[in-house]
């Protein structure tokens, strides 16, 4: 992995309009890849705590799974995803979240990836996501 | 606008600022079920190729349809928060289109609430996604004023 693939990666999810709603981006530290959602108030789901909105997290972490694995299979289709499970941990706050995703196993048709989600501190995650995508060859 | 704690509930699952950026609209709510809708437009699209709604729009539908629906199960209006949601999607939804989802509250502990819950686009018998989702219920520990 290198800039250069986060720099195609990053291009490639600002083609999305989702992503750019969201307001969604990656970046590389080390040799991993960090996805990075920046604080917004159109986030908020509870404007009394405040918190995020549980759905904003959900997508976050999905999209943060699909981001890996693209960067992993870079010639290859978008996968498609097959089931989330979201564990929420505590309440995301009103500040930039950052989530990495670990791949478990890449098949040959479906990936399971592990998604970690934390604000403050990565010791204190905030909600995780397990999902199975199914992968797809470049048409 | 009234105070989103004493809001009647219809309103308040609207007040939420992520549910209104989403334009998330109320279509019916009855005791421990509601059904909420998402209409399609540009912004909300996950592929550009094809134009269809991105997952992570049905999963916040799916999130919020299911607290509506905890919500309109308990006698009183009390904060939640949701412990997990899993979701299945069976297929994309159509391209250029909308997504609804109805969620059921079917089971209420004095702590815990179970929900399930279903997302489509056109046709209520032809799913896009099914969800099943555990809450915590009273968060905070004390009811919030305003009824449900």
């Amino acid at each position: 992995m290198n800039d250069n693939a986060i720099r195609n990666l990053n291009a490639f999810l600002q083609k999305v309009p989702y992503v750019r709603f969201l307001g969604m981006r990656v970046e590389l530290a080390g040799d991993e890849m960090t996805a990075v959602l920046p604080f917004s108030p159109h986030l908020i789901g509870n404007p009394m705590l405040p918190a995020l909105h549980g759905g904003a997290i959900g997508a976050f972490l999905e999209l943060t799974a699909l981001a890996q694995l693209s960067l992993a299979q870079p010639t290859q289709r978008v996968p498609k995803t097959v089931d989330i499970t979201i564990e929420y941990l505590r309440s995301g706050r009103a500040q930039d979240t950052y989530a990495r995703a670990i791949l478990r196993k890449v098949g040959r048709r479906v990936a399971n990836v592990q998604v970690e989600a934390w604000q403050d501190s990565r010791s204190q995650p905030i909600a995780g996501l397990t999902g199975h995508f199914l992968l797809r060859t470049a048409p | 606008m009234s105070d989103f704690n004493t809001a009647p509930l219809p309103e308040r699952m609207l007040m939420a600022p992520h549910a209104d950026a989403l334009g998330m609209q109320l279509v019916s709510i009855e005791k421990g079920r509601g059904v909420m809708t998402t209409p399609w437009r540009e912004e909300l699209v996950g592929d550009p190729e094809t134009g269809v709604i991105a997952s992570g729009v049905v999963t916040a539908l799916i999130d919020h349809t299911c607290g509506l629906a905890i919500n309109s199960a308990m006698g009183e209006a009390m904060p939640i928060a949701t412990l997990d949601l899993r979701i299945d999607y069976m297929r994309p939804a159509a391209p250029r289109t909308g997504v609804t989802a109805e969620a059921h509250a079917y089971r209420l502990t004095s702590t815990i609430g179970f929900v399930r819950a279903e997302a489509w686009d056109v046709d209520r018998g032809d799913l896009v996604a099914t969800a099943q989702a555990a809450f915590m219920l009273n968060t905070r520990g004390q009811p919030l004023k305003g009824g449900a």
